[in-house]
């Protein structure tokens, strides 16, 4: 026998929308290994593809709904948890996912994030954290790290980044995880384990952008962050999340986990019939 | 210090390794090397050929034909959708 046999397709080519492929997203990002998790993570949930949707905001992360073979819609700018939630009210029995970066879940649209969690409303969120906005050429934002340099912040970021699994937790989220694109089989189990859940869900997923942050921050390309990741990387559930703050420098941890699994009544509209 | 013995399961005898074939779709991958440096079995490597666009995709290394155990971690962390693995045994 000898060894790689080429082939044209891929078992989950049903999935994503193949004529598409490939697609946008730069060599060494780690939105292709995200969209590749959740996609077999909705397969293996054993949910029909029919009753489940995925709903993005704008940017690279944004993409993926465009991307996923499931129902799916592309919204304007920071709306996609209402959209998602519109949806979600509308058509209860729907699995609705909401998949979208940083900058668009956490800074447009942070109110949305916000209210959402507090009302437990019954969404999956699956934020891709890559520290900067990447399509519009490697802004700061939200989540980049004090100190850290991008096209906005030359000198250094003063700004103290938000820490997404604290702010998550605190407003009462019942599930919250935090993982790397290189964790990719806990962030399959950490997926599976939220779309068996009811009410407001949480994974943080952190993925290299190598053009609009690595190579300014001494990180490098994709595969260097993913070494970096797999070097200052701990798994602690019960860490104490209010310390669990990202620096993103080569003498700082970064901590990951399941860190919330709670149970709270999830949100209906008052006057609404069971 | 002496060595220390290597643990070995309780049931070694009766489990069967898995042996899986890879697939590869040359055309999509991206050269971002990610099933290359963290495949478990460290059965792949770079080829020698490149894809139409430059990249130089993921091929079985000399010797590791009956290395791969099927896991599937190189299907999940590809960000191209380019290679998976099927178990052959």
């Amino acid at each position: 026998m000898s060894g790689e046999i080429y082939v044209q397709a891929h078992p989950v080519d049903h999935l994503v929308r193949a004529d598409r492929l490939p697609h946008i997203w730069c060599p060494g990002c780690g939105l292709g290994s995200a969209t590749a998790c959740f996609a077999s993570a909705m397969v293996d949930s054993g949910l029909p593809l029919d009753k489940q949707v995925v709903v993005s905001g704008i940017g690279c992360t944004g993409r993926v709904a465009g991307y996923l073979n499931v129902d799916s819609f592309h919204t304007t700018h920071g709306r996609a948890i209402p959209f998602a939630i519109g949806l979600k009210l509308a058509n209860p029995e729907l699995q609705v996912t909401v998949f979208s970066g940083d900058g668009d879940m956490f800074a447009i649209g942070g109110n949305h994030f916000l209210h959402a969690a507090r009302r437990n409303v019954d969404l999956n969120v699956v934020c891709i954290n890559n520290f900067n906005y990447g399509m519009t050429g490697g802004q700061f934002g939200p989540t980049t790290p004090l100190g850290a340099r991008t096209t906005t912040t030359p000198h250094g970021n003063a700004e103290p980044p938000f820490n997404l699994v604290h702010v998550a937790s605190s407003l009462g989220a019942v599930f919250v995880a935090r993982w790397t694109v290189l964790h990719i089989r806990q962030l399959h189990r950490s997926m599976l384990r939220a779309l068996d859940k009811r009410g407001f869900r949480f994974i943080e997923v952190l993925a290299p952008c190598p053009v609009g942050f690595g190579k300014s921050n001494d990180i490098g390309e994709g595969l260097d962050e993913m070494w970096f990741y797999r070097r200052q990387c701990v798994i602690d559930p019960e860490t104490d999340l209010a310390q669990a703050t990202i620096e993103m420098k080569h003498d700082s941890r970064i901590v990951l986990g399941d860190f919330v699994d709670i149970e709270r009544p999830v949100f209906r509209p008052s006057g609404w019939e069971e | 210090m002496a060595a220390v013995p290597l643990r070995r399961p309780l049931d070694a005898e009766t489990v069967v390794v898995p042996v899986g074939q890879v697939f590869v779709i040359p055309e999509r991958c991206k050269g971002c090397r990610f099933c290359i440096e963290f495949c478990p079995e460290q059965v792949l490597v770079e080829s020698d050929r490149m894809n139409a666009k430059g990249y130089r995709y993921p091929v079985v290394a000399d010797g590791k034909e009956r290395a791969c155990v099927n896991c599937g971690f190189c299907r999940l962390i590809c960000p191209e959708f380019a290679i998976y693995t099927e178990e052959i045994r």
